[in-house]
């Protein structure tokens, strides 16, 4: 009988259940969660490429505009919609900008958008999930109603609508890239809450039936917190896997808000917005479409692996 | 299946729609300024209109007057004249909504063709060379942005080889089979992009409900009634392994929308996904209010065919 | 001369996991005749399911694999089968029924349904036709209301009744062997006896013989003719039952009888339950010697340095024992 299978093909494969009984491991050094989840996560080899990729990313537009000095908004008629050559290994746009200091800055704020929805989504998503999980009765199931009515959402549309309406205020509130930036990452953050709250809410419900006998005969006030030091570390792995859903998820979100022109303002170069302005020339100039939708793509790319590997890492057994 | 579970979900879908109609409402209500004052400074609108459409708004009303105006007014038919096109809101939706959903539906279509097969096979010959090709060009498929897709496929089968037109034609003059020819010609592209993005998210759910289901005890017992292994596939393990798919399906409605918005901008389809983005650059906003409901409520409308279809499929749920 | 159905000689099904070579089934000699109840016994994981999967080759073969041995079934060898010879075999030929009837039926389809795909793939009935048999399946198994019952789903019988509708199923082509893979362990004692009680009614019936799997001795002594003792990986006495009870051989069977709570011995002299100490050696490594040394109190040193052969201290009654 097929026993557990870990949910990607780059982890090795594990012993079968049904032969369970009477196996014992071979000796591992020293036992816990976090070396074990580590070591699973080593297995996944393209769970690993993918993170050193990232981090490649990262560090490239972390520090890419210190080093690469070439400003993003220097106009040049004379070298517009060139192909990649020494001086612009990207190639240049319809204004003569180099395509790859833009992509350097734009990359900041991309990412930063992704990662800031993220934790959007998981702050709101663990509050409300521990307080349905721990109060249950009415509140719980207020909350998740709530749940399941913004899970109905239509997510562009209604991102799209926000920003529509909001933008203008909160330009003149934060300044056009903060008030962007906030009402991005708050709206992305808030349609992506539930799962995470839907998890949480479901560990909590387990582990309260399991502890609860316990806790009601030690003492009365901490065991609360018992359950609560309890229940967070098991749900630390499946939030983390869909944290990572969650970036990759914000960070298309937002490319596309750019792409269809509603995103962030023309001047600052995210991803999508370079694409937006790339789109119209994609017959003479692909290079400028092609690295920056590229650069969308692979970023997704291994956060999405990295993801899966987590999610070995975490809990081999279950596929999904 | 019992009427009751039917008659049940259906009571459970109205107040989702309530509910989200008044998010929608709240949120146009919160919005800062007047998004009517376009109606003053419009010359094209008739003054009788205006006056109609502000009374009809009661923009000077309390809010839940105003909510409960417009609730009505929707439930009546009248959904507002259109700032932009300069005819009645509903007539412009009627006039959009088929040419999206029939490009949705060949897209899902597709995407279920090809993803079902490719699912079952990767989950029934896990980690073999077949399963880890198909699980790697899932990943690749749903990282790429719908968007991108679609320019990558205009720079390949437009520019470069030109087989296929780049922007859809609402008015074909052709006639019979040439018409036909042109029309599937034209909707190739966007219904592609759209049904490789969800065929990749749905090979990766279809094997991972195949793998779910195959090492249960009632596939042994099927394996040991002699009834063969394609029969044990195809009729017991795709079977019960469909439950879950089917209603992810479903529930992935809202982002095939929010893929078809992108997919109409970039092929140019007169869709409502289109329709909502150029009224959004022309700030009519009836027509905004009117999408935006009209997505909510096809995603109300598809939950409900998830739960209903879920309880068609597993006996367990609706015999109850 | 009783005629012997199934012939396992030498049976090893090693499994190829990350930890290494489980040797689950490690060279398994038994056999089944015309019409008796064979019993297996022996503690969980000693191998027994896995024996009986591999007759039906029910194993999973990119982990498992048959290492040696042979399952002669009325002389034929079943290993080098392809899965279309062996699917005549199944349900027709051979039956078997697993231990949990909770998750042991598909629950998308009618119990009726799940009854006539046997009939329809081995006797070749129409739908109609094997609807109508399945019906009779279930009187035959004493459910009542059977017309009705068989367009219910698996979900609205109790476990009880689930049991009965899979030796409906398995029964349905009249096998000539039936493997019952601990048939009644998820099932509470009052049930137990029914099922046990059903199945030798249908033994009787159809002159079939039954392969019972258990680990509950007091089942065997009821209900087989002969005994099979496994442990770790193979089988250390085969006895007829009388035998087995009245003059255990080898130091594992003379554990597991003496282990069973006798309620009237208890009351009487107040004895301690008895258990075996220790616990069963890993499949990984198994010991060179014989299996059982580390947790016997007769252990010598020839034990720990050759595993002890069969040998026959009786009419039909082997040990592999070096006592």
């Amino acid at each position: 009988m097929a026993g557990s299978t870990p949910a990607s093909l780059t982890a090795e494969r594990p012993a079968p259940a049904g032969i369970a009984a009477g196996v014992t491991p071979r000796k591992k050094a020293r036992f816990s969660p976090g070396l074990e989840a580590w070591r699973r996560f080593r297995r996944h080899k393209l769970a690993m490429a993918s993170s050193i990729i990232l981090g490649l990313i990262v560090v490239a537009v972390l520090l890419g505009p210190l080093i690469w000095r070439v400003p993003i908004n220097e106009i040049d008629f004379a070298s517009k919609l060139d192909g990649p050559s020494w001086a612009h290994p990207l190639g240049t746009d319809d204004l003569g900008q180099d395509i790859l200091a833009r992509l350097l800055y734009g990359g900041r704020i991309s990412l930063a958008v992704g990662f800031c929805a993220m934790l959007v989504a998981a702050v709101v998503g663990v509050m409300v999930g521990a307080i349905a999980g721990m109060s249950r009765g009415s509140i719980d199931a207020a909350l998740m109603w709530l749940a399941d009515l913004f899970l109905s959402l239509p997510q562009l549309p209604l991102l799209l609508l926000i920003s529509y309406l909001f933008r203008d205020s909160l330009t003149k509130i934060l300044g056009t890239q903060g008030g962007i930036f906030v009402m991005i990452v708050v709206v992305i953050g808030g349609l992506r809450w539930m799962q995470v709250a839907r998890l949480v809410r479901a560990q909590i419900l387990s582990i309260r039936e399991k502890e609860f006998i316990e806790a009601a005969r030690a003492l009365g006030a901490s065991s609360f917190r018992q359950v609560v030091r309890h229940i967070l570390p098991n749900a630390l792995g499946p939030v983390i896997v869909a944290g990572t859903i969650d970036v990759a998820a914000a960070i298309i979100a937002e490319s596309t808000l750019s792409f269809l022109g509603l995103g962030f303002p023309p001047d600052i170069p995210t991803w999508g917005r370079v694409l937006f302005d790339a789109k119209d020339t994609i017959d003479i100039a692909p290079h400028w479409a092609l690295f920056s939708g590229g650069a969308i793509f692979l970023a997704v790319l291994t956060i999405n692996f990295i993801g899966d590997g987590l999610r070995d890492a975490f809990d081999p057994r279950r596929v999904l | 299946m019992s009427r009751q579970y039917i008659i049940r979900r259906l009571l459970v879908a109205i107040p989702s729609l309530l509910g989200i109609s008044i998010i929608l409402f709240c949120v146009l209500a919160l919005a800062p300024g007047d998004p009517f004052s376009e109606i003053a400074a419009n010359p094209a609108i008739p003054p009788e209109v205006a006056a109609s459409l502000r009374a009809k708004f009661g923009l000077d009303d309390p809010v839940w007057l105003r909510y409960l105006h417009w609730l009505s007014a929707m439930a009546h038919g009248d959904w507002g004249f259109s700032f932009a096109s300069r005819i009645n809101v509903d007539t412009l939706i009627l006039q959009r909504l088929p040419t999206t959903l029939i490009v949705i539906g060949a897209a899902q279509l597709l995407a279920i063709i090809v993803a079902l097969p490719v699912g079952v096979l990767a989950g029934t010959r896990p980690y073999s060379v077949f399963d880890q090709i198909a699980n790697t060009l899932a990943f690749i498929g749903f990282s790429l942005p719908t968007f991108f897709t679609g320019l990558l496929l205009i720079m390949l089968f437009s520019i470069k080889l030109d087989w296929l037109p780049m922007v859809y034609n609402a008015e074909l003059s052709s006639t019979g089979w040439t018409w036909l020819w042109d029309q599937v010609k034209q909707s190739i592209m966007p219904v592609m992009v759209l049904g490789l993005f969800q065929g990749a998210s749905l090979v990766r759910y279809v094997r991972s409900a195949v793998l779910d289901v195959v090492r249960l005890d009632y596939i042994t017992t099927a394996r040991s009634k002699g009834i063969g292994e394609r029969r044990v596939i195809t009729r017991h393990v795709v079977r019960t392994a469909l439950i879950p798919v089917v209603t992810l399906v479903a529930l992935q409605m809202p982002i095939v929308f929010s893929g078809a918005i992108v997919t109409e901008q970039i092929f140019r389809v007169p869709g409502i996904g289109s329709l909502l983005i150029s009224a959004m650059l022309a700030n009519d906003t009836p027509v905004i209010m009117a999408v935006t409901f009209v997505f909510a409520c096809l995603v109300v409308f598809f939950n409900l065919i998830a739960d209903v279809l879920y309880g068609w499929l597993d006996p367990r749920i609706s015999y109850r | 001369m009783a005629e012997t159905l199934l012939d396992i000689r030498g049976l090893k099904t090693w499994f190829a996991t990350d930890d290494g070579l489980v040797r689950a089934v490690d060279g398994v000699d038994l056999h089944i005749d015309r019409g008796e109840t064979l019993g297996v016994v022996g503690e969980s994981g000693c191998g027994k399911t896995v024996t009986a999967r591999s007759v039906l080759k029910l194993i999973d073969m990119p982990p498992g694999r048959f290492e040696d041995g042979q399952i002669l079934w009325q002389g034929r060898d079943l290993i080098p089968l392809g899965q279309d010879e062996m699917d005549k075999i199944r349900a027709r030929e051979i039956a078997i029924i697993f231990q949990e009837p909770m998750t042991s039926l598909n629950p998308v389809y009618t119990v009726g349904h799940q009854i006539a795909e046997v009939l329809q793939q081995h006797e070749k009935l129409s739908r109609k036709q094997a609807i109508q048999a399945a019906v009779e399946m279930l009187r035959l198994v004493n459910i009542p209301n059977p017309q009705k019952r068989v367009h219910d789903y698996p979900h609205q019988f109790s476990g009880g009744m689930r049991q009965r509708v899979m030796i409906a199923m398995a029964m349905s082509c009249k096998p000539k062997l039936l493997i019952a893979d601990e048939p009644t362990t998820a099932l509470d004692v009052t049930i137990q006896a029914q099922i046990l009680e059903l199945m030798q009614e249908m033994k009787d019936k159809i002159g079939m013989s039954v392969m019972l799997i258990t680990h509950a001795m007091g089942v065997v002594a009821e209900t087989c003719q002969r005994v099979v003792v496994m442990y770790a990986g193979k089988v250390v006495e085969e006895a007829p039952v009388e035998a087995l009870f009245g003059d255990p051989r080898h130091p594992y069977t003379q554990g597991l009888i003496r282990s069973i709570p006798r309620v009237d011995r208890a009351a009487e002299h107040k004895e301690r339950l008895e258990s075996i100490p220790g616990s069963v050696p890993s499949l990984l490594n198994p010991p060179t010697g014989c299996r059982f040394a580390s947790r016997c109190k007769y252990a010598m040193d020839i034990c720990v340095r050759g595993m002890p052969p069969l040998k026959e201290v009786g009419p039909g009654h082997r040990v592999a024992c070096v006592l």
